[in-house]
């Protein structure tokens, strides 16, 4: 562990590396990482794009404590490949889910921060994504939360956004994005009046922190610092729900309801305004206590059903 | 991708009893150091991958600035470099020598 | 082979699968019971109402119970690129969908996948790449980005991307390359009867996922099962 951080209270989660976060998010020198950088476990491909390699490909596994918990945890660098998966990248998350089959630790925890499959390794990238899922649902159905943290420069898009979708639980940033196809991706092929990814108050309503919290795509927002993370990863551990036919069933209803609720909106606010919040506009530029005091006027956006 | 390979005798070994440590990410105009307490203390290794070709003596006078400036006798230095400049370099190994120390 | 055909080398006596709006449903005879068929046809992409649908098909099976198989059955487009899917939350559909098939495979309905068009990226991980064993027919396409798309994004001439998916598999769209890295566990013989090979298929599942096994020993994701499996070993040193 070498990046430090000295007051997790203001460092910005967005603005941190993988290992910053790590180190700020867990009790004080309690990360032990699996696969360590001095190993030189690195991508056996991207030398074929003579592209660079980093040691830990991106990806950083291990275990460590949450308020005295054992916890597993990994966490995606965004800055390196756009914090994509590929083979080795996917690996160690495969890996560390089946450790926690073993281990039963407290809560195994998802740092999430990618652009989706690294498409230099596309199809070991693409198959890792379904992998991990499978673990997902395994370890959870083992009564192990697995707990994913979005706020990182890169996101949870494409296949991340998938992985995020199978977790027990999700905290949001403001600068957390959730999504499958991003911004660039569907101006890229569908045009730019179908989205116009420059747009970023529009990125921000359509797939931002705020939207997938009040939607109920994530059940914690956070402020962008380490410490906010932390409180809300500790909350959410305790609250994880059952992955069985109960939890599905009721999702399935909440996915339904959506479409019938809101399948004709064109824009974040319109469906801010239909749940109930006076002033969609102020949305945006609310505060985590504003905000956090608008959920619990509108209430039903906590719910058990992921 | 070329690769470069610096040796350099060290008067003293670099302080502390950290066993490794690694700073900075490989991203554009950036770099990763990773250093490990390795070699005798006599002697310092800095292995460089980099995508940029042809710089070998502007690395070659940053990594001996850098060996002169903190004396990281017995330390093996690697680093994968996404193209950072000669002064962000220097910053990550000093940094790099900082974390070693504590 | 086309939908229709799979069908009636898989239901020689008849059966009850429909296609509506690209989304395939229903069922058939087999062995004595029924499997149960889900899936995406005619290229269409996957958007946020397809995979709902999708995801209630599966769990009505599970709610049934009695151990049905589902076939899931893929000829798909990529998830549907639009503002209003991500706005709704198109990744919490998808998800759903993957989740309902790895549900319904751990409560006793064995799934296999079957790709015989094309498929690509989320639609592929939601639905084929979601059941315990993904098959394939001569033909499938499955990708996760197609070549052009991939030369743009990583700013490498068409002609070097194609020269090396030659002898690249972990990069190159298509079914061989999926085979390699092991996420398609086999290709069937369209000149024999289905159901019997769809039975082989279901009675030979492995328990576990073996999918980094298959990509080792195919020699097309050479390191993911020793990565894997050396992250569990470390965690046990606690």
């Amino acid at each position: 562990m070498s990046d430090r951080i000295t007051d997790p209270a203001t460092t910005s989660w967005y603005e941190a590396s993988a290992r910053a976060r790590l180190d700020g998010l867990l009790d004080p020198g309690s990360f032990r990482e699996f696969i360590g950088p001095e190993q030189r476990r690195m991508s056996p491909h991207l030398p074929l794009f003579d592209l660079p390699r980093a040691f830990d490909d991106g990806m950083i596994v291990g275990a460590g404590r949450l308020d005295g918990q054992a916890v597993l945890v990994a966490a995606q660098e965004g800055r390196f490949m756009g914090g994509a998966f590929g083979e080795v990248h996917g690996a160690k998350l495969v890996g560390l889910l089946r450790a926690a089959l073993d281990q039963k630790p407290a809560a195994l925890l998802i740092l999430f921060d990618t652009g989706g499959v690294r498409l230099q390794e596309a199809n070991a990238g693409e198959t890792a994504i379904a992998e991990v899922m499978r673990a997902i649902t395994q370890v959870r159905a083992a009564g192990v939360p697995v707990i994913g943290l979005i706020g990182g420069r890169a996101g949870a898009y494409g296949g991340g956004g998938l992985i995020a979708g199978t977790c027990s639980r999700l905290a949001v940033s403001e600068g957390g994005r959730i999504s499958v196809s991003g911004p660039e991706v569907i101006e890229t092929n569908k045009g730019a009046e179908e989205f116009d990814s420059r747009d970023r108050a529009l990125v921000w309503r359509t797939m931002g922190g705020k939207h997938r919290r009040l939607t109920g795509g994530a059940d914690a927002f956070a402020d962008d610092t380490v410490a906010a993370f932390r409180t809300a990863a500790l909350r959410l551990i305790d609250t994880a729900p059952a992955f069985d036919l109960a939890t599905l069933e009721a999702e399935q209803a909440r996915l339904e309801e959506r479409i019938a609720r809101f399948g004709d909106c064109r824009d974040g606010t319109e469906i801010w305004a239909r749940l109930g919040a006076n002033d969609p506009a102020a949305i945006p530029a609310m505060t985590t206590a504003e905000f956090d005091a608008l959920l619990a006027q509108i209430g039903e956006t906590t719910h058990d059903a992921r | 991708m070329e690769k470069l390979t610096f040796r350099h005798a060290t008067k003293k070994p670099l302080a502390g009893a950290k066993a490794q440590a690694i700073t900075g990410v490989v991203a554009s105009g950036n770099l990763e150091v990773l250093l490990e307490r390795a070699l005798p203390p006599d002697a310092c290794t800095v292995e460089i991958e980099t995508p940029i070709n042809g710089y070998g003596d502007v690395w070659e006078a940053v990594v001996a600035d850098f060996v002169a400036r903190a004396q990281p006798g017995g330390i093996r230095i690697t680093i994968n470099d996404g193209g950072a400049r000669p002064d962000t370099v220097s910053l990550r190994l000093l940094q790099g020598a900082r974390l070693m120390e504590v | 082979m086309t939908l229709a055909e799979i069908l009636t080398s898989l239901f020689p006596d008849g059966h009850a699968v429909s296609v509506a709006d690209g989304l395939v449903s229903g069922d058939g005879p087999f062995r004595g019971a029924r499997l149960a068929v889900v899936g995406v046809d005619g290229n269409t992409p996957l958007g946020i109402e397809g995979a709902a649908r999708l995801s209630r098909l599966v769990l009505d099976v599970v709610r049934a119970g009695g151990g049905t198989p589902i076939l899931v059955a893929v000829d798909s487009d990529s998830q549907r690129m639009s503002r209003r899917d991500e706005l709704l939350g198109l990744n919490e559909y998808l998800a759903h969908l993957a989740k309902t098939l790895l549900l319904a495979d751990a409560s006793g309905h064995p799934t296999v996948g079957l790709v015989y068009g094309h498929t690509a990226a989320g639609a592929f991980i939601a639905t084929a790449l979601a059941t315990r064993v993904l098959v394939g027919l001569p033909g499938a396409h499955p990708s996760v980005m197609d070549l052009p798309s991939v030369a743009r994004v990583t700013k490498l001439p068409l002609d070097k991307l194609e020269a090396m998916a030659k002898d690249t598999p972990v990069f190159a769209p298509g079914l061989d390359n999926m085979v390699q890295t092991g996420a398609v566990q086999g290709v069937l013989d369209p000149a024999r009867p289905l159901a019997p090979q769809i039975a082989a298929v279901i009675d030979a599942m492995p328990a576990g996922d073996t999918r980094d096994a298959l990509g080792r020993e195919r020699a097309g994701r050479p390191v993911a099962q020793e990565i894997a499996a050396q992250v569990v070993r470390e965690a046990a040193l606690g």
